[in-house]
């Protein structure tokens, strides 16, 4: 699905706007949810979206890393500031959606939004 | 080449919405402010034209052109109602800015008040200058995006003649709780694999394991030293550091166990997870630790499709 269908779903909003109509178009082909970060990295594919309760620059250099297309913040949680200087520096569309993180998961798998494998060319152990 | 960013700008101007670009702090006016004062008002707020606004709905525009006409004719003072447009060119927030433009050429005039389709309220207002920058700012955003793909070190390992050649990247890791400059040398390392034209999986698998050690360093030994050593068909990474070392090697790689101490942990680390995604990313990983001395972690990754073969010898030695 469309990453604007998924800020429909959620009734997300984007918290940097500079992008929004380009990044409304990205495909968003999975999705992985968690508040660790050393979970977020045992994460694989690109094209995911990534949901979140953590806010710090962090979650955004885990997502640089792996590629994911988006991340949305969870139950009303705005990121800090530097996090969103970062993810502008890197091209990183934001959302924050009010929905806790159980209902947001469950409406974007509802909607037939996949989890994301845990595969990049090899199991993990 | 002056062709192609024309094309590049034809294409933004469709892309970007009036809502993008707009100003949303408007300064507005009543029908009943004395044209007198509007000069000030235009002036401290370096503007020269603004929306006049009644009870919460938009009534008309007036410009510096109608200050001067007032000006010129000689008009005793009165109220702006008498010299302000009424007729208001405006715009909807999800039109495309191709469109603000062109009403903009059209019409002549400096500015055009937006509104929002939906709850019908005054939003925001667009000058050509708005236009303009929200332009450039989107063109740089896709220029730096762009450049990273043009960067013609791809062919480096090809280019140079040796039987052997490396290319050897440090990055210094700060211990401590500064977490904001923390997985730098990740990002780093990863965006000069990819300029060097590795694939993109192996890239992000080289830079989650580097990650991974490069908070380690930062949170349990007070910082370190991150080598890679980039080869035609492999990469090599060594992390080491001189801190407290670690105990029993064998329970530190056991996923889920952590001396995370809270704040750490309240910064979404600790889940005990980190060496067993090093372990996971890497085709070979060694991990060598001296209690008092401090510790020694490298890791291959092969670079090209044998990983699923070599990875079964994966070693871990205390
Ligand atoms: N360089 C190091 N020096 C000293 N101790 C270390 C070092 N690296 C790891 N450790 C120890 O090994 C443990 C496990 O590390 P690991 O990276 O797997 O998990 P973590 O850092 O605690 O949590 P996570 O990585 O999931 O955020 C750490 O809690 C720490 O006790
Ligand atoms: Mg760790």
């Amino acid at each position: 699905m469309k990453l604007k269908d998924v800020c429909k779903i959620l009734e997300a909003e984007s918290v940097w706007k500079i992008d929004s109509s380009r990044s409304g178009s990205r495909e968003v082909t999975s999705c992985q949810a968690s508040d660790l970060i050393s979970d977020i990295l045992s994460f694989r594919g690109p094209d995911s979206l990534l949901l979140t309760g953590l806010t710090n620059v962090q979650v955004i250099r885990a997502a640089e890393l792996l590629d994911f297309v988006a991340i949305c913040f969870v139950r009303g949680k705005q990121p800090q500031p530097e996090a969103v200087k970062l993810a502008e520096d890197k091209g990183i569309p934001l959302l924050a959606t009010p929905l806790l993180m159980y209902e947001a998961c469950g409406r974007l798998y509802a909607a037939g939004l996949p989890a994301g494998t845990r595969k990049e060319g090899v199991p993990i152990a | 080449m002056p062709e192609l960013e024309i094309t590049k700008i034809q294409e933004l101007v469709y892309e970007l919405r009036v809502g993008d670009v707009m100003k949303k702090e408007v300064i507005t006016v009543t029908p009943s402010t004395p044209v007198s004062e509007l000069r000030g008002i235009l002036r401290d707020n370096r503007i020269s034209g603004t929306p006049v606004i009644e009870d919460g709905c938009l009534v008309g525009i007036i410009s510096i052109e109608d200050f001067i006409r007032w000006l010129a004719e000689g008009s005793p003072n009165c109220a702006i109602a008498d010299w302000m447009t009424r007729n208001v060119i405006t715009l909807f927030q999800d039109e495309p800015l191709i469109q603000a433009i062109n009403k903009l050429e059209r019409f002549g005039f400096g500015r055009l008040p937006v509104f929002a389709r939906d709850t019908k309220k005054m939003i925001g207002i667009l000058t050509k200058g708005d236009s303009i920058v929200g332009l450039l700012k989107k063109l740089d955003v896709d220029y730096r995006q762009a450049e990273m793909h043009s960067v013609r070190s791809k062919h480096i390992f090809e280019d140079i003649v040796a039987d052997r050649s490396s290319l050897i990247f440090e990055y210094d890791v700060a211990g401590g709780s500064n977490v904001e400059r923390a997985g730098a040398s990740a990002s780093g390392l990863k965006t000069s694999l990819m300029r060097l034209g590795i694939n993109p999986q192996t890239a992000r698998r080289a830079a989650i394991a580097t990650y991974e050690a490069e908070m380690n360093l930062m949170f349990f030994a007070n910082g370190g030293l991150i080598t890679a050593i980039i080869e035609s068909n492999s990469i090599w990474i060594e992390m080491t550091d001189d801190g407290p070392g670690i105990e029993n090697v064998d329970q530190a790689m056991r996923p889920g166990f952590s001396t995370a101490p809270d704040w750490v942990r309240e910064l979404g680390f600790g889940a005990g997870m980190g060496l067993h995604n090093i372990k996971t990313c890497a085709d070979r990983m060694r991990l060598d630790s001296t209690v008092g001395v401090g510790t020694r972690l490298e890791i291959e990754i092969l670079v090209g499709g044998k990983r699923e073969v070599i990875r079964d010898h994966a070693t871990v030695t205390a």
